[in-house]
This record gives structure tokens, sequence and C-alpha cells, in this order.
């Protein structure tokens, strides 16, 4: 089974316009894949489906905004993929 | 359906957590008609893409207990089979996909005496607090107007 990072960087080359070459761990989604808030729900429903969790985007968000997590915490490639991992743990009970 | 004001939906049938069923029933008459097309009234794909999105707009809001908002954000695929006259009347159904964090995903169709005439597929709603009073509470008066429990 690919890693985390692996499959949501699969995720976003095929769901936006953005080559799989240029996606690497210290990429900020939003920053320097530059992609928008339109396409990044298709990235989450994408990896919603691939790895059968919900990613809680909206809870992320509001503490981006309120100051209580940098963004770099869910939206740097290392990093959101070791949340969706976190996430895939908690599912299964692990 | 009340084409020009963007009333599609005339009675829920049927609905439950994960589905919805309604009618819509084509006007004999409507401004639309005049300019799609002039000899030719058909109604416009993109009301029937409006009318399976209000389908599954009612299905998510009635889902929510109409504390939030569905806007249309995207759809993956819509086909339109074949034209749709004056007087005909429509069975629409939509049916929930995925219920993300701040987002749905539904499918949607549209038929008529059993034939198929369209579907949508993955069509993608962002859920949002209502932006304005007004807009909640005449989503309420809609959904009752319709028979869908607000």
């Amino acid at each position: 089974m690919a890693s985390a990072f692996d499959r949501i960087a699969d995720i976003i080359a095929e769901t936006s316009d953005v080559p799989r070459d240029t996606i690497r761990p210290e990429s900020h989604v939003i920053e320097d894949l530059g992609i928008d808030s339109l396409d990044f729900l298709d990235i989450v429903f994408a990896i919603d489906k691939a790895f059968g969790i919900k990613v809680p985007v909206e809870a992320w968000t509001q503490e981006v905004n309120s100051g209580a997590a940098p963004a770099s915490q869910y939206f740097v490639m290392e990093n959101l993929a070791k949340r969706i991992e976190e996430l895939v743990a908690a599912k299964s009970g692990g | 359906m009340q084409l020009e004001y963007f009333r599609m939906i005339d009675r829920v049938v049927s609905a439950d957590a994960g589905s919805i069923a309604a009618e819509a029933v084509v006007p004999e008459a409507s401004p639309v008609f005049e300019g799609h097309f002039p000899g030719h009234p058909l109604v416009p794909g993109v009301l029937l893409l409006e009318t399976m999105a209000q389908a599954s707009g009612y299905l998510l809001l009635a889902r929510l207990g109409f504390a939030r908002m569905a806007f249309l954000i995207g759809s993956k695929e819509l086909k339109l089979r074949r034209f749709v006259r004056p007087g005909e009347r429509l069975s629409v159904t939509a049916r929930l996909v995925h219920e993300g964090s701040g987002y749905a995903v539904t499918d949607a169709a549209i038929a008529s005496e059993g034939k198929r005439i369209c579907e949508v597929r993955e069509m993608k709603f962002s859920l949002a607090d209502f932006p304005a009073p007004e807009l909640a509470a005449a989503m309420r008066a809609e959904a009752a107007r319709i028979g869908l429990g607000a």
C-alpha cells in the first residue's frame, strides 16, 4: 500500500491541474500548489472516499482562523498526510 | 413549477435521511418559453439541473434540520436525454452520496412515466450558515409549501 502522502499527492494531481512531480512533502497545498477552496473540497471528497474517513475541514479551518493552530499543521503536505493517518487510525480504533 | 421564480419543486412524495422523491409539473405557459424557444417551447437544461439541485437541497436542508443552507458548487456529470415540454409531469429524485465536513454530495435524476429524462452525478453542495434570516424563513416556508416537514 502506498503511503498516505503518495495517495494524497496522486489525488491532488488527478483532481486539479497540479503536476504530480511538483507535489512534495514540504508543499503548502494552498500557497505552493495554488489549490483554491473549490478544488480543495474536491480533493477532500476524494480523500474521504479513498480513506473511508470524514476529514474535519470545518474544525481545521476554525482552528486556523482563530489562531489556535498554524495553517501549516493541516495544509502542508507532510502534515496533512499525518492528519489523515491519524484519522484513519482513530476510525479503526488503532 | 414556476420557472421564472426558480420554484421548481411542487410536492415532496417521500423523503428519508438519505433520499427524496418529488413531483414537478411543467407549466403550459411561462415567460421562459418566449425565449427558449420561439415556436418550440422547451424547459432549459440548466433549469432541469436546477430542479435536481433543489431536490438535493431540500434533502440536505431536512437532513440538517434547516439549520444550514446548501449552496450548489459543482457537479461531475450531467446527461440530458430528451427535451422536456410544457405540461409534462416530472418525477424528481435525489440521493445522498456523501456528507463531509461543510459539504455534501448527491446524485439526482428526473424521469417521466418511468422513463429517464436526465441525471446528474456527484452534485456538490457547500453547507453553510444561512447568510440572512429571511433566507432561512423562506426555505422553511417553501419546504412547508411542498410538504416537507420543517
